[in-house]
């Protein structure tokens, strides 16, 4: 069979299955649309909050990130991951035992006001809208590169999709597909890393191949720092002095953020218990885990064998896949001195090969001479992690529109009825806003998930924290505190961002801190302001203290 | 009952503290702060500090949450505030 059947079946194949499962688990009730019914077992929901999380960036860009960037990598394995022990130690079960249904609702209850709830709803649109519009285009350039569907077309299959499971399954339905989408995409990044790992390193568990030795008998790591050094790179091992300030706040805003992210929060108000809780945000993070351990070393993999291919070879001699990959672009050898060498080095004048990042997870199973219906694998993965994130970022625009705005503020006395009516509706259209979108993604989109990191971090982050922890947190401190972390965050972040039209440079960076980690000061900033606020202010109603005491206790 | 609802939020906070420091110093401490200096060391094939960046702070992380889990059903059952 070739590429392009087992591409086509196998992609088929999930589809119908997630659409079998949508199917299966239509929602009855609110609270079913909402939170599932709030009844999903703790590892069911372990893998739906992996699949949640794990975005099409994960998938497709991050090995090739962190292959680009050696050591410096780190900081989205361990942003990306250390999140979930804040989520967990920190947020989760408080949370569960609060049992309602949004993070708004946490907020305007506990802050016992409409201005409270109205601040982070506005925040919780803002943040997951952003988000699914580069899920949406993540789906489009899938379909576009394998299936030879044009872009559009395949934005549209994509939202058809995620259409039909989101709006009749809600949080129920997107749950029981996001553990089909799970298996799907951890099968599809596992295997091939299993296979190259076999073949340079003869050992299976791609984790410790990373750390094994290849043909000659010398570590890998140790091959891939002397390659990188012969060709003018930095140690890929190395670490960058100059960067720890910024490496340990960009780790530390990635981390706040992932905790603070709602469509992640919401995702543990579908187990029954407090206990559950806790132990759910342990198999997610498990199970997260599988890829982000993967990763590094497909990494490490993927860029030993590109710089052995390519250093100082001939172009003539290059491999079929380095052909294939020319055609579509995304390699490009430039021979500068007409010598019919490549030379691939650091020095960008004398370079002459220009590799897309994006390439090293979807080469990598031509790299390594896998079979068709790997690289048919591959692409179905890489949809389901798409599909899987946008639909739980879809959902919490929903619930913000349906339950936050329109039965706490607008028609408080909406009936059950005409509530999980609303909620399809606002769902149905934000399917359809967030693909259009995808269609004309503004150029800025990636610029913006930035945006959207620093924002939750400097904004829900602390306001929940505080909730949490603050018996004494007032309206006053935990609104001003959220306000000028945003603004703080947001302004920061458009002036060094030369993409949002902002004027500033990296000389101007406080402290040598890139947007990506302005986050992490944006919620201190919240703390401080919030504490000292609340501490000249009343405190909160007796009520209100009753309430952050009881969330304290898993029962009673 | 094996005590006060004060006094099961002080052990909780504590149990925090302690895993929330071990969370730190595997990220922020081994994998940046002292990343450099634990380069000097290997653990195989691997400079420790990059192992540290790039698989064991995961790998603690992980831990963290299950101990974490073990410790808080403990605490609820001792402290009668478990859910049936």
């Amino acid at each position: 069979m070739s590429l392009e059947i087992w591409t086509y079946s196998i992609v088929g194949l999930s589809f119908l299955l997630y659409i079998g499962i949508a199917i299966w688990s239509k929602a009855g009730t609110t609270k079913e649309f909402y939170v599932a019914g709030g009844g999903v077992n703790p590892i069911v929901n372990g893998m739906a909050t992996a699949a949640d999380w794990m975005s099409a960036a994960s998938f497709l860009s991050m090995a090739g990130l962190i292959s680009f960037m050696g050591y410096g990598g780190a900081q989205y394995l361990m942003g990306w991951t250390g999140g979930y022990v804040l989520l967990a130690l920190l947020l989760a079960p408080y949370l569960r035992k609060f049992g309602k249904f949004t993070v708004p609702d946490f907020i305007g209850d506990r802050y016992y006001s409409k201005e409270s709830r109205l601040i982070a709803l506005i925040c919780a649109i803002f943040v997951s809208f952003t988000y699914v519009v580069g899920q949406m285009k993540g789906v489009g350039v899938a379909f576009a590169r394998f299936l030879n569907v044009p872009f559009d077309t395949g934005v549209l299959i994509g939202i058809g999709i995620v259409f039909f499971y989101a709006v009749l399954g809600g949080m129920k339905g997107i749950t029981y597909t996001q553990v089909a989408q799970f298996c799907v995409l951890i099968f599809a990044f596992t295997v091939p890393a299993i296979f190259i790992s076999i073949q340079m390193t003869g050992n299976p568990i791609p984790q410790v191949g990373f750390g094994g030795t290849v043909d000659g008998g010398a570590y890998l790591l140790d091959k891939l720092d002397q390659l990188s050094t012969d060709l003018g790179f930095d140690l890929y091992t190395a670490t960058d002095p100059g960067n720890t300030v910024n490496l340990f706040f960009i780790t530390a805003a990635l981390m706040l953020g992932t905790a603070g992210l709602p469509h992640v929060i919401v995702r543990f108000f579908t187990v029954p218990r407090v206990r559950d809780a806790r132990l759910s945000a342990g198999y997610a993070l498990l199970f997260i885990a599988i890829l982000y351990t993967t990763a590094p070393a497909v990494a490490a993999f993927a860029r030993t064998n590109l710089l052995t291919t390519v250093k100082n070879a001939d172009y003539s001699e290059m491999p079929v896949w380095f052909k294939n990959w020319e055609n579509t672009g995304l390699i490009s050898f430039d021979d500068k001195n007409n010598d019919g060498r490549i030379r691939y080095v650091a020095d960008a004048q004398n370079n002459e090969l220009t590799i897309d990042r994006d390439i090293i997870v979807l080469a990598n199973p031509e790299i390594a001479n896998l079979p068709a219906w790997v690289i048919a694998l591959v692409v179905a993965g890489g949809l389901a992690a798409a599909l899987s994130t946008a639909a739980g970022l879809l959902l919490v625009i929903s619930t913000s529109i349906s339950h936050d705005l329109l039965k706490k503020h607008i028609a408080p006395d909406i009936n059950e009825k005409g509530e999980l009516r609303a909620a399809r509706l606002a769902i149905a259209i934000a399917v359809i806003a967030a693909g259009l979108a995808g269609l004309n993604p503004p150029g800025f989109v990636a610029q913006v998930v930035a945006l959207a990191f620093g924002l939750a971090a400097s904004s829900f982050f602390p306001a929940i924290i505080l909730g949490i922890f603050d018996k004494r947190m007032n309206k006053q401190g935990a609104n001003s505190g959220m306000v000028i972390g945003i603004l703080f965050t947001t302004v920061y972040i458009i002036y060094f961002k030369p993409q949002l039209g902002g004027p500033g440079t990296a000389e101007g960076y406080w402290f040598g801190i890139a947007p990506e980690g302005i986050g992490t000061l944006g919620a201190l900033i919240n703390f401080v302001i919030a504490i000292v606020v609340s501490r000249m202010t009343p405190p909160p109603p007796g009520e209100v203290q009753e309430l952050t005491e009881s969330i304290r206790y898993p029962r009673g | 009952m094996g005590g006060t609802k004060a006094n099961y939020w002080k052990k909780n906070i504590r149990i925090l503290i302690v895993l929330l420091t071990i969370w730190f110093l595997s990220s922020f401490g081994a994998a940046i702060l002292f990343a450099e200096e634990l380069n000097t060391i290997r653990l195989g094939g691997f400079k420790l500090g990059f192992w540290f960046a790039q698989q064991g702070s995961i790998y603690i992380f992980i831990i963290l949450i299950f101990v974490y889990v073990r410790l808080m059903n403990r605490l609820d059952k001792d402290f009668g505030v478990d859910e049936k």
